[in-house]
């Protein structure tokens, strides 16, 4: 137990901040041998019970120690199907590794789990023998995802290996959710979502884009089409704004809409008709992973300078750890402990200054986070010719309106049974963003997971 | 992939697409719209599903030629693909027997108007049209407008057809004469502002169909907000259609122009590509 924690091989920030190439490069078989060794194999792997998924964790970790690295990736496959993905993204420090017996009980840093997770699943992708996990016999039932993020792909995954007849619709052209639309390339390329999506495939799960359940066709109808049971996985794709004035002004805009134009249009490259905003002094407001992602992204699109504002302090920040240390490392500077309370434009209605107000840190609120106070009269203007507003998404709407018997809460989220997911429309199960608010992609898949169990025991008593 | 199954010129400028779509051709309402790519590069853009056929399973687009995408759509001929349309998008006209209603159509946001024309005609409203256009070549569907209208009234800037004049002094005639119960505008944001002022000085009820720019259309991104009675709204799920005297039309009219210098590059980009060819 007296090696030290792998450190993860990162592109140098200076080049990586001007490009889309990954962040981090991932670890050679060494370096996941050695890291690998660390693991004590706990007798009772706390680890376990950090992941929603309950991966494995000890076993998964000592196949790699002993080489076998298929072994790994299929040990993770019984568990979660886009092991590339969480590997890569996970907050691990509040998950996994925050229940790793070197955290919890000897103060140390924790196994990398989550690198080697990665690891193992990059791995079995570029060996191009990726395990297909077995699939029971067809039982001719079918049954329908509406959306493809993480929620519904992890349940149509597990519903293919219970033998149903699964079909993913979605609203937009691509499949993936947020992993497409809003992760972008240099923390999560588009092609390792793609490969598991194909592993979905090759189970049966069928794919139909373009297709908004609601609009497109309605549950009934589609109930009327032979559908026995639908997942919902919509997620909170609706962004919000602070509704301060001039936030209308052009070259404001949600953090969904820079990110999808980058991700899912391409906007980026060169050859694509979508065009995005290319400023030179970006500020992004908020604190979020999907802040980190676009005031990153306003670099790598060309911005001299690109800025955080956040109203607490780099402690409360609910983006991932790495996510902050990565954006400082590339020159991202933070604002925080300052609000945005107005924005101002030029004779064009274009947004050229910001008024912001200094705050400070009060009494904890309900989530345990000190809440932030506005300091009287320290209100100063900065420049900024491009504003993104990173605070926060609402639940997607489209379902509950079209389904006005859903039981939604005050937020606007689905209410579901606790256990089963189950709403309160008996066919209807849902899970990921669209119950939480915005949560996380293992939560969104564990959910997915367990509504897919209890689905399929609906379906089987009916 | 959706197949383009005929295709008929408007004008220089303006193709009518017929296109196989047989779920959004069962599903759509008056006023609803989609979203359309036409291929792996392009952007995604509203259209007005400017009618249907459930059984043929259809629905017809009517497409002004403006920058890349609408040039690229209106390219396309009949057998070829458009690569991907979802709808169908927001809400469905309010149609309901208002008595008189006095329909203003401007350019191209005649095709948007035909819909709501026909459904406002059927629900037992005396429909009075007035379509407006800079000349003669820029007059469209006028024939379809007539089929669903009691009285048409015919306004191009140049007099090349019809009155000489703009579409707000059709208007005035017409209110001057008559009661008018409701009105419904669509056209280019700078018609619908003024259009609206005409209604709203003698205070009738009035809808605009509101073109915003658009990403996902699904209420994703923002893109497409309006302050409607200084409240922000996204047009795409909210709308399209607002009451006209609530909208923020300079606000509107601004952010339209947002993305004049990207479009610009794009357009440039792509008539080199074709004078190429
Ligand atoms: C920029 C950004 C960065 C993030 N970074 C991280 C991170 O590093 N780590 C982490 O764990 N989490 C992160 N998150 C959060 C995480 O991505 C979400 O919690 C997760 O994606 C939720 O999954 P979901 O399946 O519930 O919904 P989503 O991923 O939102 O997918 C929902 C899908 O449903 C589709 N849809 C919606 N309505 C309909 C309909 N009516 N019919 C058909 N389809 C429909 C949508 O188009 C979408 O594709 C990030 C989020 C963002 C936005
Ligand atoms: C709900 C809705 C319904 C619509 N229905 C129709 C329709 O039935 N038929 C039709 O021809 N058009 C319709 N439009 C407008 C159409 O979407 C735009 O013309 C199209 O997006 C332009 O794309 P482009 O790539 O060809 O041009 P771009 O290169 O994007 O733009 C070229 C020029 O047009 C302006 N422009 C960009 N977007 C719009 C817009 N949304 N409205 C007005 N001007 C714009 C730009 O400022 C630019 O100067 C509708 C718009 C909305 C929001
Ligand atoms: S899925 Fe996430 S929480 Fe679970 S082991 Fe992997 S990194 Fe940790
Ligand atoms: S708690 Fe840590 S050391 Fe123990 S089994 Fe899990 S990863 Fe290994
Ligand atoms: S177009 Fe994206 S929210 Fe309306």
């Amino acid at each position: 137990t007296d090696l030290t924690r792998v450190k993860m091989p990162e592109a140098p920030a200076r080049e990586r901040a001007r490009s889309y190439v990954e962040v981090n490069s991932g670890l050679t078989p060494e370096q996941a041998i050695n890291e690998a060794s660390r693991c004590i194999d706990c007798a009772n792997p706390t680890c376990i019970s950090g992941c929603p998924v309950g991966i494995n964790i000890p076993k998964f970790i000592k196949n790699i120690e002993r080489g076998e690295f298929l072994d790994a990736a299929r040990t993770l496959k019984e568990t979660n199907a886009l092991p590339a993905v969480c590997g890569r993204v996970c907050p691990q420090e509040k998950q996994c590794e925050a229940s790793c017996f070197y955290q919890v009980k000897m103060n140390r840093e924790p196994v990398a789990i989550g690198y080697l997770e990665r690891f193992a699943a990059d791995f079995e992708q570029s060996g191009g023998e990726i395990s297909i996990p077995e699939v029971a016999a067809a039982n001719g039932t079918k049954v329908a995802v509406v959306g493809s993020g993480p929620a519904g792909l992890a349940f149509a995954g597990d519903m293919a290996k219970f033998g149903y007849d699964v079909h993913i619709l979605e609203a937009l052209h691509e499949i993936g959710g947020v992993l497409k639309y809003g992760i972008p390339e240099f923390r999560l390329p588009n092609g390792v979502v793609d490969v598991e999506i194909e592993s979905l495939r090759k189970m049966g799960v069928q794919f139909e884009t373009n297709f908004i359940v609601g609009k497109t066709a309605t549950i009934q109808e589609l109930r009327e089409e032979g559908f026995k049971g639908f997942f919902v996985g919509s997620g909170a794709g609706l962004p919000r704004f602070m509704n301060i004035p001039g936030e209308n002004l052009v070259g404001i805009l949600s953090s969904n809409e820079y990110l999808t134009r980058v991700n899912l249009m391409g906007a980026s490259t060169q050859g694509m008709d979508t065009p995005v905003m290319r400023g030179k002094n970006v500020v992004v407001i908020g604190g979020g992973n999907t802040a980190m992602d676009s005031v990153r992204t306003a670099l790598r699109l060309g911005a001299d300078k690109a800025t955080i504002i956040y109203r607490r302090s780099l402690e409360e920040m609910p983006a991932r750890v790495e996510e902050v240390k990565h954006a400082q490392e590339e020159g991202v500077e933070f604002l925080t402990l300052n609000n945005p309370v107005e924005y101002i434009g030029d004779d064009k209605g274009r947004v050229k200054q910001i008024r912001v107000q200094k705050m400070e840190l009060g009494e904890p609120d309900q989530s345990g986070r000190r809440s932030p106070v506005p300091v009287e009269g320290s209100e100063y203007i900065i420049d900024a010719d491009t504003v993104v507003v990173s605070v926060g998404v609402s639940p997607n709407p489209l379902i509950p309106q079209s389904l006005p018997d859903l039981k939604v809460s005050r937020w606007g989220t689905l209410v579901v049974d606790e256990e089963t997911f189950q709403t309160s429309i008996p066919d209807v199960f849902a899970g990921g963003d669209i119950v939480r608010g915005g949560a996380t992609v293992i939560l969104a898949m564990g959910d997915g997971r367990k509504a897919a169990a209890s689905m399929h025991q609906y379906l089987q008593g009916q | 992939m959706n197949k383009v199954v005929s295709k008929q010129h408007f004008s220089e400028n303006v193709v009518s697409l017929e296109i196989e779509a047989p779920r959004i051709a069962k599903a759509r309402k008056a006023g609803h719209f989609v979203m359309v790519r036409t291929d792996e590069k392009g952007e995604r853009i509203p259209l007005t599903i400017s009618s249907a056929d459930t059984a043929k399973g259809t629905i017809t687009l009517v497409i002004q030629k403006v920058g890349v995408t609408s040039r690229k759509l209106t390219a396309l001929e009949p057998g070829e693909f458009i690569h991907d349309m979802v709808g169908p998008l927001g809400q469905a006209t309010h149609v309901e027997n208002f008595g008189t209603v006095l329909a203003c159509g401007g350019g191209v946001g005649v095709a948007p108007l035909l819909p709501i024309v026909e459904a406002l005609k059927k629900a037992g409203n005396r429909v009075v049209s007035v379509i407006a256009a800079r000349s003669k070549d820029l007059i469209i569907l006028e024939d379809q407008i007539r089929a669903y209208s009691d009285e048409v009234v015919i306004m191009t800037d140049d007099g090349s057809y019809g009155q000489k004049g703009l579409v707000t002094e059709g208007m005035e005639q017409i209110i001057q004469r008559e009661k008018i119960d409701q009105s419904v505008i669509i056209g280019p944001g700078i018609m619908m502002k003024f259009a609206s002022m005409t209604t709203k000085k003698h205070n009738i009820p009035t809808i605009v169909s509101l073109n915003t720019i658009m990403v996902d259309g699904t209420g994703m991104c923002g893109a497409c907000r309006v302050s409607v009675g200084g409240k922000t709204r996204f047009v795409c799920v909210d709308g399209p259609e607002f009451d006209a005297h609530e909208v923020d039309f300079d606000e509107m009219l601004m952010r339209l122009n947002g993305y004049k210098n990207e479009e610009k590059e794009a357009d440039d980009a792509y008539n080199c590509q074709v004078d190429k060819k």
